[in-house]
């Protein structure tokens, strides 16, 4: 057995989370990247997802069929150009 | 009508903004983790410090690459829901299937064995930890497999049948969406210029090392290992650009003659290998394409067609629905005038659909889906006010063409010329004008990747979805203002992402340059 190895001991569980537990108290350059990641995360879903980038369809029309109406009103409003009613409840 | 151009012109840059950052991180973590993996094969195989040291080192930039290019793509798939919600509902499952593979493949193949690769050193075996290296690799190509797959859909639309009640298209053949010849073309093509561009990456950051004369040996096995991959990469990268230009000749002949700048083809035609294109041609007047031109004979029809005195249309050819064979002959095309025509028409039909259904009408629903259907193919003209409006910038795809030709045939030259240098004339890598072109091929060879999509991506315009819909039949009721506002928060974040990948990189690579790399940590 290799000597640098750390002995296994417990169940596949907790060996798992000793895994993990470890190698980020480990972390030294590993550190900093995980605050970007996390930054990164929370500007990514919790400022432009949720303030910025609404799914329109989603948030305007209950139901699929709703929804598959309104993309074929809007598709097929030649008017469109002119008056940008796309996908207006 | 001004509002609406505004909407749409800046939801493209805004993509086109996130696509580029996005693609900057994308081909150095694919290309990395192969060097990686291969590094550490040869440490698992004769266990040498040097060998296990360089895979760490290489592991480490990876790692700072992957992590501050991770979930860049999400901001994508927010833009699809928001600023073209008409797009996202029309594609259906064919873009939402594969998007949602790549999901779950991204996710349990890189958390996963990325985890074992930077925690597992001292947990699992050497082997165990080299499969870790090498599953991460494979899911890093899988990932961009499936993206690459949704997008060679929008180029090659096949697979599918549109559902006027769904409003959607539906998959009927997984498989041919996965196989079609697009796909297949621009997955290979895509991979193996991710291969060359983190193969100048490990070259350029050894000349670093070698510019300062600090862990020599390091670098010129660095070198070796990257020559080999970058070098097989470009090889692969010129292989499957023939097969994309084929590709992009039968699917989408108004891209390849946006790319030569060609407006008027015949049997036998060159290809402008260095040209300036004349500004005041366009479709309706006769003046000459190119202010000069430096051109190859046969060159575009052996390149698209592989027959050298093939017919290739130009840009009028296809609005005129002109194609000819070999010997000269007109054969029966549509125009582009009619196409505009049958694609109202079956707009007319959807409308009659949604009257129909709303009347509960069946046999009318079933009548107009049968025209909706034979008429589909020509669908996304009914859009276009007129015929040259199907015509795609046709500067920009053509001088992005040629930065990534150019480039691409400069890496070629300088892939030989580190593998030549390297095993057979070391004294070369000595020199600090050579270390200087290997850290400045750095920039090269982002520039080459990124022009690629360029011409990609703008080639195909107006289509969003090629012949189907075009971009501004898929843009959302959004205002212009939200986002302008949008795309330069995205600028901003995006910009600090890159300024900080930049900053930490240089900080490890100046780091390890100035001790004996064998002393890298674990992490």
């Amino acid at each position: 057995m290799d000597p640098n190895r750390t002995p296994r001991s417990g169940n596949l569980l907790m060996r798992i989370i000793r895994f993990y537990r470890d190698g980020f108290r480990s972390m030294t350059v590993g550190r900093y990247l995980w605050a970007m990641i996390i930054i990164k995360l929370f500007i990514l879903f919790f400022i432009f997802k949720l303030f910025f980038f609404p799914d329109l369809l989603q948030r305007d029309y209950d139901n699929d069929a709703d929804r598959a109406r309104a993309v074929r009103h809007s598709m097929t409003d030649y008017n469109r150009n002119q008056e940008n009613t796309l996908l207006t409840p | 009508m001004d509002d609406l151009i505004t909407v749409v012109d800046w939801s493209r840059w805004q993509f086109a903004l996130t696509a580029m950052y996005h693609w900057l991180f994308v081909p150095l973590t694919i290309g990395l983790a192969l060097i990686v993996a291969i590094m550490e094969s040869v440490y698992v195989k004769n266990r040498s410090v040097k060998w296990l040291a360089m895979t760490k080192f290489w592991m480490l930039l990876f790692g700072i690459n992957f992590a501050i290019g991770v979930a860049t793509g999400i901001i994508l798939e927010f833009e699809f829901g928001t600023n073209w919600s008409n797009y996202s509902w029309f594609v259906g499952d064919i873009f939402g299937a594969p998007l949602a593979i790549e999901g779950i493949v991204a996710f349990f193949m890189e958390s996963t064995f990325i985890a074992v690769m930077f925690f597992g050193w001292k947990k699992v075996s050497p082997k165990f930890h080299l499969a870790a290296t090498w599953l991460t690799a494979a899911g890093t190509a899988l990932s961009a497999l499936w993206i690459l797959v949704a997008n060679s859909w929008m180029q090659q639309p096949v697979g599918m049948e549109f559902d006027p009640a769904q409003m959607r298209n539906v998959m009927d053949d997984f498989w041919a969406l996965v196989f079609s010849e697009t796909a297949r073309a621009k997955f290979t093509h895509t991979v193996a210029s991710a291969w060359v561009v983190a193969g100048v990456f490990v070259i350029g950051v050894s000349c670093w090392f070698l510019l300062k004369r600090r862990n020599v040996d390091m670098a010129m096995s660095s070198i070796k290992i990257a020559g080999w991959v970058g070098g097989a990469g470009i090889l692969i990268t010129l292989a499957t650009g023939d097969m994309s230009a084929v590709s992009v000749a039968k699917h989408q002949p108004m891209k390849l003659a946006a790319m030569e700048g060609l407006y008027n083809g015949k049997c036998g035609q060159e290809i402008v290998a260095f040209g300036i294109l004349n500004p005041a041609k366009t479709i309706n007047n006769d003046e000459k394409p190119y202010l000069f031109d430096i051109s190859v004979p046969y060159g575009l029809s052996f390149l698209a067609t592989h027959n050298p005195h093939a017919f290739v249309p130009g840009i009028s050819d296809l609005i005129n629905g002109v194609r000819l064979t070999e010997n000269g002959d007109t054969v029966d095309a549509v125009s582009y005038a009619d196409r505009i025509k049958i694609g109202r028409e079956a707009h007319e039909a959807l409308r009659q659909y949604d009257s129909a259904m709303a009347a509960g009408d069946k046999s009318a629903m079933a009548a107009a889906a049968e025209e909706i259907k034979a008429k589909y193919e020509y669908f996304g003209y009914g859009y276009l006010d007129s015929p040259d409006e199907a015509v795609p910038p046709v500067a920009l795809t053509f001088y992005a063409f040629r930065v990534m030709v150019m480039a691409g045939g400069y890496l070629l030259l300088f892939f030989a010329v580190a593998l030549f240098a390297v095993y057979y004339r070391p004294k070369w890598l000595q020199n600090r004008v050579v270390n200087w072109i290997g850290i400045l091929s750095i920039a090269v060879v982002w520039v080459c990747s990124q022009s690629g999509w360029i011409t990609a991506e703008v080639g195909r315009q107006p289509w969003v979805i090629q012949d189907i819909m075009p971009t501004k039949a898929a843009i959302s009721a959004i205002s212009s203002s939200s986002v302008i506002v949008t795309f330069f928060m995205f600028a901003a974040v995006f910009t600090i992402l890159l300024v900080a990948e930049i900053s930490i990189m240089l900080t490890q690579i100046n780091k390890h340059s100035k001790e004996d790399i064998t002393t890298i940590s674990n992490e």
